[in-house]
């Protein structure tokens, strides 16, 4: 099943990639064989399989409820692109 | 001084502990080393002279220390190796090979890399990798492509391509490496390394650039299992950091050459059409050297092996979706559009553009074409109305993987394979098509989806003088277990000893 370009610029928004139009057009060619080959698993009769999300069969681990130093507000900051007043400058979220 | 950078791990460390030469001559012997032969070959993107001289000084005062008090002296103390640019060490850059981490320092050192630190080792610098460990060439590299030392224009395969490159042009005793799919058994063997992929959760995955959580592994490259034995064991063990890490005390590794009586099961499903007849062939005639020694070898079958490649291309695309959200140009990387990515004091004039409009330019420019290709991947598979036929379907499929590793192994002690279809492939060998590209990991992926360790060595060369790879898989925990099959096989054989007439 090929997936259309307006099914490509979908997946994109919500996987927030701008992509030029030459991107979307490669894409849905790719993305359509691969998921061509995928499609494979559907012809697996997993009708009494239960899913695998991890291969441990680990008990939530707990630590004490202890206080520890944790990153310093200067180090967590030292990476942004744009801070101010010792926070993470963003563009507007909502319009004024 | 005879050049120390021929040396193996372990006669490096003895030579150390004998005063033979110091961590200081051992360190600027690598450094050397790299400066000649890494303009051609591109394995590091980061190579740090001035922490590396300061860690072996420090090193090697410990070394006079510990000599003088008669003290333990741990096995890696001022042994120069060299770290995946996925792992993240203070001080230095990690880039994961994107452009999307350019100039990021982490505030942090990995639980993986710093137990070596404790232990004195000597860090050279970051190794080139596909981007975020998404690809089997190092292709995917934002910063160029790394060259194999036995072929300057062929891969040397991927995602831990430089640590693999760099291990086989002796630039370092050691590697660190991270494998999702296979990215450190491929390129072992296409380098003609012995790299070690452990059980998920033996070694920590705090600190390692997150691709796919359930699926990722740290382990190590080497020159042979032996010297990976050492490394893995120090950065082998429970991290309250990591919530997967296992809780399992580390049992002792006894490389004692013993193969009699181990029941090695040689899996049919990877003998397939179109695979190179060179590769199947020195594979058969390593399980031989093997059966000369006292195993006992058997043919068994993985069913679903042939399943793993479509289950992973579901499964790891969509978790790496997930985990690749975080770059969002807020927090760390560089910003786009530029207007807003300069570092400033004041508030963001009105008008100026929107948040949305800063995560779409960010991640569709700073992302590369294999990174957004599984991002669109996995967002699709967990999308609504495709997440239970494509997301929740691989994920049953991936039980009947893990249900065929967990049959095998009431069978035999451990699965002998090659690694890798053929041997190392020329750069642009798969052009633009993706789906050629992950057929190369056709060999490594079940045992990422089942959780099992592999060790990857060298067992053989092709007509072109290409090293070629075999791969053993043990179930969960067996790392000692393949170690010692892995130095029993070097044993008796030479292939390991062997380097590229480059890194001569």
């Amino acid at each position: 099943m090929p997936l259309s370009l307006e099914e490509v610029r979908h997946i994109a928004r919500l996987a927030r990639l701008r992509l030029t139009a030459d991107e979307e057009r490669r894409y849905a060619e790719q993305l359509s064989a691969i998921l061509d080959y995928a499609d494979r698993l559907k012809q697996v009769d997993t009708s009494d399989v239960p899913p695998t999300a991890g291969v441990q069969n680990l008990e939530t681990p707990l630590r004490p409820d202890t206080p520890r130093p944790g990153l310093t507000r200067e180090r967590a900051l030292a990476n942004a692109p744009a801070t101010a007043d010792g926070m993470f400058l963003v563009p507007p979220v909502l319009d004024t | 001084m005879t050049d120390p950078t021929g040396l193996s791990l372990l006669e490096a460390s003895a030579a150390l502990r004998a005063g033979e030469f110091s961590s200081l001559d051992l360190t600027r012997a690598c450094l050397d080393r790299i400066a000649a032969l890494d303009p051609s070959l591109h394995a590091f993107l980061a190579v740090a002279p001035s922490q590396a001289e300061a860690q072996a000084g420090a090193a090697d005062r410990r070394l006079a220390e510990t000599r003088r008090s008669g003290g333990v002296l741990p096995p890696l103390l001022g042994i120069p190796i060299a770290v995946k640019d996925v792992l993240a060490v203070q001080a230095l850059p990690a880039t994961a090979g994107s452009r999307i981490l350019e100039g990021f320092r982490p505030p942090y050192t990995a639980t993986a890399v710093q137990r070596l630190i404790d232990d004195g080792v000597v860090i050279l610098g970051k190794t080139n990798t596909d981007e975020f460990a998404m690809g089997s060439s190092t292709e995917n590299s934002a910063y160029g492509v790394t060259h194999n030392p036995w072929a300057l224009h062929r891969v040397p395969g991927g995602s831990s391509g430089g640590s693999a490159a760099a291990v086989a042009a002796r630039m370092c005793f050691a590697a660190l490496g991270s494998d999702t799919g296979g990215s450190i058994r491929q390129p072992a063997a296409f380098c003609g390394v012995t790299g070690l992929k452990p059980t998920y959760g033996r070694v920590s995955r705090y600190g390692l650039i997150a691709y796919g959580s359930s699926l990722d592994s740290v382990g190590a490259l080497a020159r042979s299992s032996a010297d990976l034995t050492p490394v893995f064991e120090t950065m082998a063990g429970h991290d309250p950091s990591d919530a997967t890490s296992l809780p399992r005390p580390l049992p002792p590794i006894e490389l004692n050459g013993e193969v009699k009586g181990v029941r090695i099961g040689v899996p049919a499903e990877y003998f397939i059409d179109g695979m190179q007849p060179e590769v199947e062939r020195a594979v058969r005639q390593a399980v031989e050297v093997f059966r000369s020694l006292g195993a006992q070898v058997s043919e068994i079958s993985l069913p679903h092996t042939d399943l793993a490649l479509p289950v992973y291309y579901i499964i790891a695309p969509a978790e790496a979706s997930a985990n690749l959200a975080r770059y969002d140009g807020i927090r760390f990387g560089p910003r786009l559009p530029e207007t807003v990515g300069a570092k400033q004091a004041s508030p963001l004039p009105a008008g100026s553009s929107t948040l949305m409009d800063q995560y779409l330019a960010t991640r569709g420019e700073l992302f590369g074409p294999e990174v957004k290709r599984r991002i669109m991947l996995g967002t699709y598979a967990l999308s609504a109305g495709y997440y239970d036929a494509y997301y929740g379907q691989a994920q049953r499929v991936r039980t009947l993987i893990k249900q065929d590793f967990d049959r095998a192994f009431a069978q035999v002690d451990v699965v002998a394979c090659p690694v890798t279809p053929t041997t190392a492939f020329p750069i642009g060998g798969h052009g633009d098509d993706p789906l050629s590209m992950y057929l190369e990991d056709v060999f490594t992926l079940p045992a990422n989806l089942a959780g099992v360790p592999g060790l990857a060595f060298p067992v053989g060369f092709d007509s072109e003088s290409l090293p070629i790879g075999m791969q053993l898989n043990g179930p969960a925990l067996s790392e000692p277990l393949l170690l010692r099959l892995g130095d029993a096989y070097q044993r008796e054989t030479d292939w390991h000893l062997r380097s590229p007439k480059y890194g001569q």
